[in-house]
């Protein structure tokens, strides 16, 4: 019996491996994805079958509760709120494991456990803890339960960095004496806790790389899970999801030009800002009309979406003026920031739900040379992906970070909820520019607006 | 533990972090957030550990703590796989019909 369990296993880590490896193109994706869920299925059935487990009930009850729930989500969640929902799964999924952890030292704790195994376990049960409150801090966060700016206090490093090293100290004595009960379990509370002071500094700006970490997390998590009972298809999948949330978060950093540290340490927007060289001069305000002229006789426009068209939830307008614009003989594109929005992909996921094909989005690299031959860029709701100054002035808080270059367009339009500062607090010289016209109000209703204007043009 | 099984599973640690980094930087940022779900409905296979824990009845403890991780993972398996599905399926090559951007309209 043993043997058959195993080889379901072998097989789901296989599935698992080429349903990955269908995500490297949208055709091939969804195929990709069932043979995941085969390979899930298998081994869940596999696992059904092992001799240790004596009765169902619970077992079914679980499995039942959990696909009500996590089925009502999936159907219902909005696109919209997808980060949310990740940083959710993040918790669950890390919740999962470091329970198993607990479970798993309660039943061995009193000395039969080997240095290794006890390595493991504490393992996944400090990377579980952590995950497990800091991604609800990111769920918070991006909710806007509480305010997505920066949370300090004096002395947040030392206090984290202090609290931080006597949890690994309880870890490192764990695994020496792995019998002291007491500690196993104020080491998982201080885990938990440091969850939350991890995410509490960190602005919602910067929410791609926690949620690419918390991701890395939570897998890291499942793979010590793995060694902790030694199953390898939980060593691989959680390898595969650790590695895929660690390639992630570094591509998200490198997009914006900085380390993880600085992000995790950095309060990133939490100073006022003071490197900046003062004011441009006067923002030009435009109307909805003279806009859709500009429009409706361009050669190309551009699109360059930010998290101000999730929160306006704008997407579908955008759609529809791109429709009325093909319709003229427009060349529509859309250009995409790694860090537009706040996950990884998540603009992209909007456009493809309002039926924009996704051979019209493009990434930084493949867009900017285009941008001089751009007549008009339409900023919808982004800020500091647009922030000339990353690119031109050293000084700026933001330098060095990849930007698009929307100003190298003959003319661009910057749809705005208000006059204020973007999230980071940076001012933008984008937005003085003399072939810049700013239009203020909600992006959705701005959006209608141009349609219908283009339409009379 | 015996160091054969430690030494085994560290092998498979390792090489299915290489075979991670060469398959999962092959995915396009396009679909960067399928593939965080999809690797969150992958990484719920923790389900199985907690299945064990649930049903062999150690201790009551045990029990307790299984049901609830059982019910945690398969919520990201369920989910993490229906959610994959519903992003994907909206990624379209060719500019979809009229119709269906009309039917998308009405709903929000």
């Amino acid at each position: 019996m043993g043997l058959w369990i195993e080889l379901t296993y072998l097989a789901a880590s296989v599935l698992f491996i080429l349903g990955l490896k269908g995500l490297s193109h949208p055709e091939t994706a969804r195929r990709g994805m069932i043979l995941a869920e085969v390979g899930m299925l298998l081994a869940i059935v596999g696992t059904l079958l092992h001799r240790e487990i004596i009765s169902y009930e619970w077992i079914i009850a679980g499995l039942i509760i959990g696909s009500l729930i996590g089925g009502a989500i999936s159907i219902w969640v909005p696109m919209t709120a997808m980060p949310q929902r990740t940083a959710l799964s993040h918790a669950f999924g890390a919740l999962a494991a470091s329970l198993v952890g607990v479970s798993e030292y309660y039943r061995h704790g009193t000395g039969e456990l080997g240095t290794f195994k006890m390595t493991a376990l504490s393992l996944e049960v400090l990377l579980g803890g952590i995950t497990v409150t800091g991604s609800l801090m990111a769920f918070v966060k991006l909710q806007d339960w509480i305010r997505g700016t920066p949370i300090t206090y004096r002395g947040q490093n030392v206090f984290n960095m202090s609290l931080f090293i006597v949890t690994v100290g309880m870890f490192g004595y764990l695994i020496y004496d792995p019998s002291v009960h007491v500690l196993f379990y104020v080491m998982a509370g201080l885990a938990f806790v440091f969850g939350v002071l991890l995410v509490l500094p960190i602005g919602a700006a910067d929410m791609p790389v926690v949620m690419s970490l918390m991701n890395s997390y939570a897998g890291l998590a499942a793979a010590a899970t793995g060694f902790a009972i030694s199953n390898n298809v939980l060593i691989i999948a959680g390898t595969l999801d650790g590695f895929s949330g660690f390639i992630l978060s570094i591509l998200m950093c490198r997009a914006m030009n900085r380390s993880i540290t600085n992000v995790l340490f950095g309060a990133f927007g939490a100073e006022v800002e003071a490197s900046s060289a003062g004011a441009f001069g006067v923002m030009r305000e435009v109307k909805a009309e003279d806009i859709a002229v500009q429009l409706a006789y361009a050669g190309q426009v551009t699109f360059v979406p930010g998290y101000g068209m999730a929160t306006a939830q704008a997407q579908h307008a955008v759609r529809e003026l791109a429709n009325v614009l093909e319709a003229r003989g427009v060349t529509v594109k859309y250009a995409i920031h790694p860090v537009a929005g706040r996950m990884p992909g998540h603009m992209n996921v909007l456009l493809a739900e309002a039926n924009v094909p996704y051979s019209s989005l493009y990434d930084l690299e493949q867009i900017n040379p285009e941008f001089s031959s751009t007549d008009v860029a339409v900023v919808i709701g982004a800020n500091d992906v647009v922030n000339p100054d990353a690119r031109d002035n050293p000084k700026s808080a933001i330098a060095g970070m990849p930007i698009l270059d929307v100003d190298k367009a003959r003319s661009v339009v910057v749809l705005k909820r208000g006059k204020g500062k973007g999230f980071a607090g940076i001012e933008n010289p984008l937005f003085f520019k003399s072939n810049t016209g700013m239009l203020y109000g909600d992006a959705k209703a701005s959006l209608i607006k141009l349609t219908e204007a283009v339409q009379h043009a | 533990m015996s160091t054969e099984v430690i030494i085994a599973g560290l092998y498979v640690f390792a090489l299915a972090a290489f075979l991670g980094y060469q398959v999962i930087s092959r995915v396009p940022p396009l679909l960067h957030t399928p593939l965080m779900s999809a690797t969150n409905a992958i990484s719920g296979i923790s389900l199985v550990g907690s299945i064990v824990t649930a049903g062999a009845h150690y201790n009551t403890v045990s029990t307790w703590l299984g049901f609830i991780a059982v019910t945690a993972s398969t919520i990201n398996v369920v989910g993490g796989f229906m959610i994959t599905d519903r992003m994907l399926r909206m990624f379209k090559r060719q500019p979809a019909l009229k119709k269906n951007s009309a039917q998308e309209q009405e709903r929000t």
